[in-house]
């Protein structure tokens, strides 16, 4: 028993030392870094990542690029920048911030972000769908490929490019073996109503052609048929369907795909394209919006609350205190190596969560002495209360935390659809912090208790204020 | 023993005499505020405006806050914007008339700093929070609440009529809501208070609180009802609730240290989110003990306040 104590001791002590080393704020050895693999190599700098409201990010404000004097129909700018919080959100990038500013801007902050080009890209990558023309030999699905539009705006048809320029195309060349293949015409060909239907059994996406179109896409057709036209989306192709026929109004695209993927299609065929051309004006650094000395000042006050409270622990319940400090010590400084690790990026909401979940911590401790002075009061030994102590609380402890847990699940799921990544933010941090707490308070501190009062020891029996009781 | 369950009626007064008021600035907010909302909503919720101000000097984020201030900006949003030495800063706060606009600027450059007028801008901007999160928040707040109503149930399922624990789980819990709620709608009639994105999350950490305290001082019930089977439901309810009010008074005054040294000593943009996060901690564990049990009692009993059991016991059977 001792023995097995001993072993999650050990394992106790490893698991706090690389949590310290991964919070460290030192250079980290290399092989760490290559542990993290499933995190984006240009931004695994293994620190804490802290969103807008703490630490600020970059800032990207873009306009809309029409021509002095000609207005932007109304509604056009709001679709632009949720086109924009989706891809942006589809991304990873959590607690981005997309906003309207003045008429004809919209206001993006990235979180996190300090590489500009990384920011640039992203922004870039809002959309640009395009018809290209599949050649003999047409690309794989996923692919990344170069297009004559992509390089240098050329179509087959300009005169389908019909709202001014082209909006912030990509300028990588992504080819692999080297083809550039011709782009026919863009998503601007495109009327905005793209389904999904499967009434001939087979899945399909249905298009139509704006009418001022439908020309060149008649003669584009009738002389490609049979061979392959590739559907293109910031370069990276979609589908390759065969013109199976000539087309003028519209048609139809089957393909390999389930009928989630078709609505998918659909959908990026609807809104994959912004709706009106926007430029970067400028970009730059975001100091923390909840301000700088303001977030200072709220650390230092939250270590001289947490202060108080392990000393309040010390004070009140003695030598099982100051193993509860260690343990509670061991909860946040793994919790911390977590947010590094997975990562998650911090914000006000998240350390919300985060504080929640220390007082959960705090609590099951509580609940533990509390019922091992019980047993202790009853008349046991400083081993059985220990024992007793730990399988008395258990149940209230798993159950409290059960019903927290549902509801952070819940919370989470719907903070992921609709879009709300404080309360996503907020979930996510006290998931992780319940389950860490649990750990501690279960294992660390029970491994604790179990090793100081294995022995009948006389000191502790003598002198109860050790105890508290 | 002191009988908490017994004496009901008191503890559901001073819980009505601190809901009711509050109710009452939510609905008179709700007809008299333009936003026809409960709180004074803040530029998180609405159209603001959005301050570009570059400084020819270093200056500091309380000087500036202090000007907003003078112009009845509560609570804006300051961040520092590009490199220290740029003295560039941006913020964010309600929307302001044009003329004013000026004078504010003016301010700026006579009280915090020599200010580059060519290179700060103002410009209005729309609602960082939209309408659709505030939706969806509330929607998942709803669907937790049916889990929570299903889990309890499911959990005291060996206690007799264990969906009365769920359903005055979940009244406590609206407990807490309305008392945080409330106090908060006096604070945003009396002080102005705004309510800003971080409300949201400070309301989801009460009502993850609120239930995780209730289960905790149920287990004993829970627990007690085997052990002490025989004796009246209302004694055995009663002494748990002395047996745990000791944990329920040590977890109370740990949360109240770490909230009270964030709002002695905390920055100036979180004090109200940490204001509500105290009142709806305290509040969660005076609800678990003072209203979800003795409702649970009064629900086993069909007396709402106790009032049959005390005047049986002021006139004595003959």
């Amino acid at each position: 028993m001792r023995e097995r104590n001993l072993i999650t001791l050990v394992i106790i002590i490893v698991i706090a030392l690389f949590s310290a080393l991964i919070v460290a704020p030192i250079q980290k050895p290399p092989f760490i870094e290559s542990l993290v693999f499933w995190q984006d190599p240009r931004g695994r700098d293994l620190q804490i990542k802290q969103g807008l409201d703490l630490k600020g990010g970059l800032q990207v404000l873009l306009s809309a690029d029409v021509k002095p004097g000609s207005s932007i129909v109304s509604g056009t700018l709001e679709s632009a920048r949720a086109i924009i919080e989706n891809r942006v959100n589809g991304t990873g990038i959590s607690e981005a911030s997309v906003q309207l500013q003045g008429s004809d801007r919209i206001l993006v902050e990235l979180p996190g972000v300090t590489d500009r080009q990384l920011a640039i890209d992203l922004i870039k990558r809002t959309g640009q769908l395009e018809f290209v023309d599949g050649g003999p030999t047409p690309p794989a699905t996923g692919t990344m490929i170069s297009t004559t539009y992509g390089i240098d705006q050329r179509l087959l048809y300009p005169q389908t490019a019909a709202v001014g320029k082209p909006i912030l195309t990509s300028t990588q060349t992504l080819t692999s073996a080297g083809k550039i293949y011709d782009t026919a015409f863009t998503g601007e060909i495109l009327q905005n109503n793209s389904r999904a239907d499967s009434q001939t059994g087979q899945i399909v996406v249905l298009f139509s052609i704006k009418p001022a179109a439908q020309q060149y896409f008649k003669e584009y057709t009738s002389k490609k048929i049979g061979q392959p036209l590739c559907i293109v989306l910031d370069s990276q192709v979609l589908s390759c369907p065969v013109i199976q026929a000539v087309l003028t109004e519209g048609g139809q695209i089957s393909g390999n795909f389930t009928a989630a993927e078709a609505r998918n299609l659909a959908i990026t065929l609807n809104y994959g394209s912004l709706p009106i051309p926007l430029k970067i004006e400028t970009v730059r650094d975001v100091g923390a919006t909840l301000g700088a000395d303001s977030v200072r000042r709220s650390i230092i006050a939250g270590v001289i609350g947490l202060s108080v409270l392990l000393l309040f622990m010390l004070l009140y319940y003695r030598l099982p205190g100051l193993l509860s400090g260690l343990s509670l010590l061991f909860f946040a400084v793994t919790t911390l190596a977590v947010y590094v690790l997975l990562p998650v990026t911090l914000t006000l909401p998240g350390i919300a969560g985060f504080l929640l979940s220390i007082a959960t911590a705090v609590d099951a401790n509580i609940l533990i002495f509390e019922r091992f002075k019980e047993e202790l009061r009853g008349g046991r030994t400083l081993r059985g209360a220990v024992e007793a102590g730990f399988q008395r609380a258990w149940p209230s402890i798993r159950d409290s935390n059960l019903s927290t847990l549902i509801t952070c699940v819940i919370l989470f799921m719907f903070g992921n659809t609709f879009g709300a990544s404080a309360v996503k933010g907020f979930a996510f941090t006290l998931i992780l912090g319940i389950l860490v707490s649990l750990f501690s308070a279960m294992v660390v501190t029970r491994t604790f208790m179990r090793l100081v009062f294995s022995q009948p020891s006389e000191t502790i029996e003598k002198n109860k204020a050790l105890l508290g009781v | 023993m002191y009988h908490i369950v017994r004496n009901r009626a008191i503890y559901f007064l001073i819980s009505l005499a601190v809901i009711l008021p509050g109710l009452g600035f939510m609905v008179y907010n709700t007809v008299t505020l333009s936003s026809h909302t409960p709180w004074h909503l803040s530029v998180d919720f609405r159209q603001g405006s959005i301050f570009d101000i570059k400084f020819n000097e270093t200056v500091t984020e309380d000087a500036i806050r202090n000007v907003f201030e003078q112009f009845g900006l509560s609570n804006p949003s300051i961040s520092k914007l590009g490199a220290d030495s740029d003295n560039l800063w941006q913020v964010r706060t309600d929307f302001l008339q044009g003329d004013k606009t000026q004078a504010l600027l003016d301010a700026l450059n006579k009280q915090v700093g020599a200010l580059d007028q060519k290179q700060s801008s103002v410009s209005s901007v729309s609602a960082k929070v939209a309408s659709e999160v505030t939706r969806a928040a509330i929607l998942a707040v709803i669907a937790a609440t049916v889990a929570i109503l299903l889990f309890i149930w499911y959990t005291f399922r060996k206690a007799p009529n264990a969906i009365r624990y769920s359903v005055c789980a979940i009244v406590a819990m609206i407990h807490d809501v309305l008392v945080a709620g409330g106090l908060t709608a006096i604070f945003s009639t009396l002080f102005k208070w705004e309510i800003d994105a971080l409300f949201l999350t400070a309301m989801l950490t009460v009502i993850g609180f609120s239930v995780q305290d209730t289960i905790v001082v149920y287990d004993r019930i829970r627990e007690n009802l085997v052990r002490h089977r025989g004796e009246p439901f209302e004694d055995v309810v009663s002494r748990s609730l002395i047996e745990t009010l000791h944990r329920s008074l040590t977890i109370s005054l740990t949360n109240i240290f770490v909230m009270t040294a964030l709002l002695l000593f905390g920055g100036a943009s979180i004090k109200q989110f940490v204001a509500v996060l105290l009142i709806g901690l305290v509040s969660g564990t005076y609800s678990s003990i003072f209203n979800a049990v003795p409702l649970v009692v009064a629900w086993e009993e069909r007396d709402l306040l106790g009032l049959r059991a005390l005047r049986s016991r002021a006139m004595p059977a003959k």
